[in-house]
């Protein structure tokens, strides 16, 4: 028994006919192509999946493509904009926040919810937010040195902004 | 891994999902489903259909009752309980509450979820063992209140009958004269817990404390209330000799991360280390 749905991915309406017992990261990665969000352990540990649904960090892997119905999904493909990287990409770069990068986009999209409630998080705040992301090459120091750097980025280009 | 297929309906409200339970034996409940879904995964839970309630706002928030008492909505989620201001009066659950699950489990993971999934070392039953609260449950027949001290009736079962969706948890409200504390070593790559407590103490007349309730998770068959405890605590015992009778009567589990002996040794550890930090909020 197939059901539609209709996500808003990115900005733009998407819709799919779906069996209810698929996931909502098959339904980013097979359905609509965005192979960016990674699937590591698919148990829910790791957090290579992480997408943000109606703005909250979720693991994709444990959450079914119908409870997404109506929902407002980002990936990390809606990061970027037509101005450049977003800042946290920009600063994985600069302050080498990944080796292999296959967590990157999961760790990049939990750390965007981390700083849209804590514009100013300490690394202690960072690491806890980060718990449910696992990175298997770094040992971590990097990422959250990138993550403290596009914090302080967006600040100042939020002051920037209203300055303007 | 792909879950056994299964029919899917979204329930319109909460006589629509207890009707649809009613009619169908191989329905089960799905709300945040960071409990279920693993287990669909693995195909160690097969429904024919999911009810889905995740959208029901009627089950969700926190509201103080006309007596006083505190309501959770079963579907109120780890985070909106970290955030909510009603509950951040209760120490054990700032305590416990940012540290059960990761970020992403927490914005999907609700409180209702987590009792009725009845996990033998999940960190909420011990917390709601130790406040004493109280599990409202509604089929849809009968709407019935079940203590949380007779819920949990063994590893992953709980006195929820078939039909029964869990509505609210209901919460003494706050006493000045009471402090709570939750400690718990957890193993770390699940971060379920080896041994996790929940601590109430107050009430103190002279050397002796009135009240003391200590709720265990991961060290018995399901968690459980260390009455041993709250008995030698109102007698007049030291929180260390009390702390000595943590698993007086409890077949203590034994695994790969801590052994039978271990485990009861840190089961007492948690249980002093709670009761301290419980004792030391009355200032």
């Amino acid at each position: 028994m197939a059901a539609h749905l209709s996500v808003t991915v990115n900005g733009t309406v998407r819709e799919a006919d779906v069996e209810p017992r698929r996931l909502l990261v098959q339904l980013i990665r097979e359905d609509f192509d965005l192979t960016g969000t990674h699937v590591g352990c698919d148990t829910s540990q790791c957090g290579a999946c992480t997408v943000h649904v109606d703005g909250k960090a979720v693991k994709s892997c444990t959450m079914l493509a119908v409870q997404a119905d109506g929902s407002d999904v980002t990936t990390i493909e809606g990061m970027a904009s037509a101005e450049g990287l977003h800042p946290l990409q920009t600063a994985f770069w600069e302050h080498h926040g990944l080796q292999c990068g296959f967590c990157t986009p999961g760790m990049i999209m939990t750390a965007a919810a981390l700083l849209a409630s804590n514009p100013d998080p300490t690394d202690d705040e960072i690491r806890h937010a980060i718990a449910g992301n696992f990175c298997r090459c770094t040992g971590y120091q990097n990422i959250v040195i990138a993550i403290r750097a596009a914090a302080a980025a967006m600040r100042a280009g939020s002051t920037a902004g209203a300055a303007s | 891994m792909i879950p056994a297929a299964f029919d899917y309906v979204r329930a319109t409200s909460l006589d629509d999902a207890l009707a649809r339970l009613a009619a169908d034996d191989g329905a089960k409940v799905i709300a945040g489903g960071q409990s279920i879904l693993p287990l669909m995964k693995l195909r160690l839970a097969r429904p024919e259909t999911l009810v889905d309630i995740g959208r029901l706002t009627e089950l969700q928030g926190v509201r103080r009752l006309p007596d006083g008492r505190v309501a959770v909505g079963a579907l109120t989620t780890y985070a909106a309980m970290i955030a909510d201001p009603i509950l951040g009066h209760y120490g054990l659950l700032r305590d416990a509450l940012p540290n059960i699950g990761d970020t992403q489990v927490r914005n999907r993971g609700t409180i209702g979820g987590a009792i009725a999934h009845a996990d033998p070392a999940s960190d909420m039953p011990a917390i709601l063992l130790a406040l004493d609260a109280e599990v409202v449950a509604r089929s849809a027949t009968a709407e019935r209140t079940i203590p949380i001290t007779s819920f949990f009736e063994g590893a992953f079962d709980s006195a929820l009958r078939p039909g029964e969706i869990i509505t609210e948890i209901r919460l003494p409200g706050g006493r000045d004269d009471v402090g709570s504390a939750y400690s718990a070593i957890e193993q770390p790559a699940s971060g379920y817990s080896i041994a996790g407590v929940a601590a109430v103490i107050g009430a103190r007349s002279g050397d002796r404390w009135g009240l003391c309730a200590v709720g265990v998770t991961g060290v018995g068959e399901h968690p459980y209330r260390a009455t041993a405890v709250e008995q030698a605590i109102r007698g007049g015992a030291s929180v260390a000799d009390a702390a000595t009778h943590a698993t007086d009567g409890i077949t203590v589990a034994s695994d790969i991360h801590a052994d039978r002996e271990y485990r009861t040794h840190v089961a007492a550890v948690q249980v002093r280390r709670a009761l301290e930090a419980a004792a030391a909020r009355l200032g």
